[in-house]
Parts: C-alpha cells; sequence; structure tokens
C-alpha cells in the first residue's frame, strides 16, 4: 500500500471503458429498436404545449456566474486543508519525539490560513453574493404597493361618487 | 505464453471484479428504484407496484423493457453531440467510484497455490476493493463533481428553457453543498489520518464507539444534507421540480437517454450512501463479529460484506422515507441555507476539531 503503483489505477481505466461502453451501448440500441416517427411539432423545444417563444439560449442571472466564482476559491481553499489533515497527527506525534515543534507550527499556520478564508467569507457575504432574488423581491414588493394604491383610490372615487 | 498469462492475470481478476461489482450495483439500483415506489406507496396508503411477477419484483425489468422500446426524440434545435454526450458523462462519472468501494474486510486464509503456472505463490491476501488507491476519498469527491457536467450539459445543449433553469439551478446547487461536503470530510480525514478508504474504516474497527459518527456528529450532519443536495433528492430537488421546471435538465430527454439520467442519480444515491457508511459508521465493521468468526476468514468477509450492504439499504430507505414526508425547498431557501448555514457550521467543524485534536495529542 505504501509503495506507489501505476498498476493500482488501473482498474480504474477498465471502470471508465466499462462504464462508457454501457452508457454508449444503451444509447445504440434505442437508437436501433426505438420507434421513428418524426413530426415538426414533436421535434420542437417543450414549452408546455404552447410554440416556444424566443430561443432558449438567452441570457441568464449573473448570480449563477458569481456563484461558480466563489465555489472555486473556497474549492481549492478546502482542498488545500486536505493534506494538512492527512499529515497533522503524524506532525503532532513527530513533535513528541524530536525538538522541532512540527505539530505547533502546522496548526498556527492553519489557524491563519483559515482566518484568511474566514475573512474573504464575510467579504463576500457583506457584498451580498448569497443574498437570491433581493431585486425580485423588492419589485414585487413595489408592485403590491402600487397595487394597495390603486385599490384605495378606487375606493375613494366610488365613495365620491355616492 | 506462462509470462504473458503471469502478466495478464491481475488484469483478468480485476476485469472480473469489475464486472461483478458493476452488476451488483446494478441490481441494487434497480431495486432501490422498486423500493422507493412500493415505500412511497405505503406511505401515502397506496400498494404500489404489484402487478409484473410476485410482489412486483420484476418491475425493473419490465421498466427496463419500456424504456427500449420507446421512441427517442432528438429535439432539433439541439446541440446534437452534447446532447448524446451529456448522458454518458453523467452515467460514467457516477459509476466510476465503484472501483474505489471497500466492500469488505481482506480475505487472508485462502491458499491460492492451487492455481497453475504458479500464479499463486505470490498472493497472501483477497482484498474486497478493486482499486486499493491511497486517495479514495478524494478520488470520490472529484469524480462525483465531475457528474455536474452532465447535468449542466443536457441543461445548454436541449435547447428547452426548462432545461436550461434546471441546469443552471442544479450547477449552483451541487457547487454550493459541495463545498460544505468537503468541509465536513475534513474532520474525519484528520481524525484516520489517511485518505484510503479501507484505512478509514480501520481507524474505526474494535468498537462501535470509534465509529467517527460520535466525534464528528456536526461533520455527519453536514455530509448528510449535503449528500441529499448532491443527489438532487427531495427536500433539494429544484433541479426537477415538476411544478415550475416540468423535468428540469431532462425534460427533453426520453427512452434509454433518460433512464441513463434516472440511474445516475440513484447510482449516485448509492455513491454518497457508501461514503456516509465508511466516513461516520464503520463501513463494513460489524461490533463483536471478530470474537465469533477468526477476522480474515470467508465467513467473516460475507458477514462484513452483507453487513455494509445493510448499513448502506438503511441509508437509501432514509432517502426514500424523507422523500416521502417533506416538500421542497424554494431556491432563494436552498442557497441561503446551503451557503449561510452549513458552510460555516461546516468550517466551524473543521476548526473545533483541529483546536481538539491538538490539544489531546500534544
Amino acid at each position: 500500500m505504501s509503495e506507489f503503483s501505476l498498476l493500482d489505477y488501473a482498474p480504474i481505466g477498465v471502470m471508465f471503458l466499462v462504464a462508457i461502453g454501457f452508457a454508449a451501448s444503451q444509447i445504440l440500441v434505442t437508437q436501433l429498436i426505438g420507434p421513428r416517427k418524426r413530426t415538426a411539432t414533436k421535434l420542437m423545444p417543450y414549452e408546455s404545449g404552447k410554440d416556444p417563444v424566443g430561443s432558449a439560449r438567452d441570457r441568464f442571472s449573473i448570480k449563477f456566474y458569481t456563484v461558480a466564482v466563489i465555489f472555486l476559491l473556497f474549492d481549492i481553499e478546502v482542498l488545500f486543508m486536505i493534506p494538512f489533515a492527512v499529515a497533522f497527527k503524524e506532525l503532532l506525534a513527530q513533535e513528541k519525539i524530536s525538538t522541532i515543534a512540527f505539530g505547533t507550527i502546522a496548526f498556527v499556520e492553519i489557524m491563519i490560513f483559515i482566518s484568511t478564508l474566514v475573512v474573504g467569507y464575510i467579504y463576500v457575504w457583506r457584498k451580498g453574493t448569497f443574498e437570491w432574488g433581493l431585486q425580485a423581491r423588492a419589485e414585487a414588493r413595489a408592485e403590491a404597493k402600487e397595487m394597495v394604491k390603486e385599490k384605495n383610490r378606487r375606493i375613494r372615487e366610488t365613495q365620491r361618487v355616492a | 505464453m506462462e509470462s504473458v498469462i503471469k502478466t495478464a492475470f491481475p488484469f483478468i481478476v480485476f476485469s472480473i471484479a469489475i464486472l461483478l461489482a458493476f452488476q451488483g450495483v446494478l441490481m441494487i439500483v434497480a431495486y432501490t428504484v422498486l423500493a422507493e415506489r412500493k415505500v412511497l406507496g405505503w406511505i401515502q396508503g397506496r400498494i404500489g407496484p404489484n402487478r409484473v411477477g410476485p410482489w412486483g419484483v420484476l418491475q425493473p425489468f419490465a421498466d427496463l423493457l419500456k424504456f427500449i422500446f420507446k421512441e427517442d426524440l432528438v429535439p432539433d434545435k439541439s446541440t446534437k453531440f452534447v446532447y448524446f454526450l451529456a448522458p454518458i458523462v453523467a452515467l460514467t462519472c457516477a459509476l466510476l467510484p465503484i472501483v474505489v468501494y471497500p466492500f469488505g474486510p481482506v480475505i487472508t486464509t485462502i491458499d491460492w497455490s492451487f492455481l497453475p503456472y504458479g500464479l499463486g505463490d505470490n498472493i497472501r491476501q483477497l482484498p474486497m476493493t478493486i482499486a486499493q488507491i491511497d486517495v479514495g476519498v478524494l478520488f470520490v469527491l472529484g469524480i462525483t463533481s465531475v457528474g455536474v457536467y452532465g447535468i449542466a450539459l443536457a441543461g445548454w445543449s436541449s435547447n428547452n428553457k426548462y432545461s436550461l433553469m434546471g441546469g443552471l439551478r442544479s450547477s449552483a446547487q451541487m457547487i454550493s453543498y459541495e463545498l460544505a461536503m468537503g468541509a465536513s470530510v475534513i474532520g474525519v480525514v484528520m481524525l484516520a489520518g489517511t485518505l484510503d478508504l479501507n484505512g478509514i474504516i480501520n481507524a474505526q474497527i474494535n468498537s462501535p464507539f470509534k465509529w467517527f459518527i460520535i466525534p464528528q456528529f456536526i461533520g455527519f450532519i453536514v455530509f448528510l444534507i449535503s449528500a441529499f443536495a448532491e443527489t438532487n433528492r427531495v427536500p433539494f430537488d429544484l433541479p426537477e421540480a415538476e411544478t415550475e421546471l416540468v423535468a428540469g435538465f431532462h425534460t427533453e430527454y426520453s427512452a434509454l437517454k433518460f433512464a441513463l439520467f434516472f440511474m445516475a442519480e440513484y447510482v449516485n444515491m448509492f455513491t454518497v450512501s457508501v461514503m456516509v457508511t465508511v466516513l461516520f459508521l464503520g463501513g463494513w465493521y460489524v461490533p463483536g463479529l471478530g470474537h465469533l468468526l477468526e477476522p480474515g476468514s470467508v465467513p467473516y468477509a460475507l458477514v462484513s460484506h452483507v453487513a455494509f450492504i445493510g448499513k448502506i439499504c438503511a441509508f437509501l430507505f432514509l432517502y426514500i422515507w424523507i422523500r416521502g414526508t417533506l416538500p421542497r425547498f424554494r431556491f432563494d431557501q436552498l442557497m441561503n441555507f446551503g451557503w449561510k448555514f452549513l458552510l460555516p457550521l461546516a468550517l466551524a467543524n473543521v476548526i473545533l476539531t483541529i483546536i481538539i485534536v491538538f490539544f489531546l495529542n500534544r
């Protein structure tokens, strides 16, 4: 186990071929066996029975993009913690038998690392990256206010007429 | 001739093992689907499928036949190559982790010298893991997260607004919860001191009190919740929220292409159940079994294997149970929960574990 051998990873390659072969053969089978009656309506994008409006290759909320970027940053930082986690106990054990404070150094370093991560986390939180639908909710609230105003105006008008 | 056989021998052995495990996982997946329909039926006061075979046991095969004989639609406006690639990516990424699952303990008592050409001379043990790699945890986390591509590509290539929304939501959800999942694993890795799945189990044997669910309870909860989100299951099944997105990213998929996504989802459920079992519940370890049977013998391995599958099935049942019980989140609630609650909780767990390990071991 301790010695690295590329042969240990060979089954992954075989599994990869088996999985891809299985999936591709399924698609092939269904293409060959399944019936084929194509009509223009059937091949339209599904939009609940209506003719599709516009194209789906449209712009979408930038939110998704910012979340992806932040994920990348944090995921890399989490990944950096994994080698530390594997070695931490070992380092603490070595500290006991040697004069160098391996474990303490690692502890201080990881704490500094995590605190930078936390600072970044607080920053993105305060910047509002995790707020979803704020604008939509504000718009809905404004619309509701307008509707109430309109309703009150109508009530007043009917009262005046009466 | 002899040297060729000697070189090819390991490949033949693990190829057979891969086919066996592959078949086994697919069978478990097929029967998870049946169990889900049965249990959901019972929860809702129905009987569930009972027409095909006794108690409906042949239902999965009937479903498969139906999938095969359905028309395979390819929408006009789709990007064809990506459209066909997406289900393959999804299923391949779901199936790949099978090779590192620790299905049971190492068998050491069989004498392999009966094999011809002296093939058995150097074999001392038979591990019940196909690929014994040192980075099992990272491998599983890495490969399953590539599965996001299958969903994102499917959503985009269908050229359908529902699919696009489903794909986007799904990708955002999966990457958000992957952070919490990755962070919750760190505590376990720190306690075990290894990334090898068998090593993590070996750190938990000898007593059920050594199971990492006890020192890492917060990590367990975070992992379990993010596992539900990662596999797009209720209450986090926003990508396929029928009431708003029709069928989400697989709206335009039919016949076996749809079945591939369906299988991928259930294989992913199986994978996260394996991970929960291995990381927090001692994997194949059965408390007290070492006193009854000799560790390393074949019956010991078999009983442990059955216990492993049993623990996984308990988690699969939990999935179904929760699906029958809970309603769906709203998307902003989902993102808030992931980023503002689960991630800080996982980070706090990591910091707490670091501090406790540091002061206990110095």
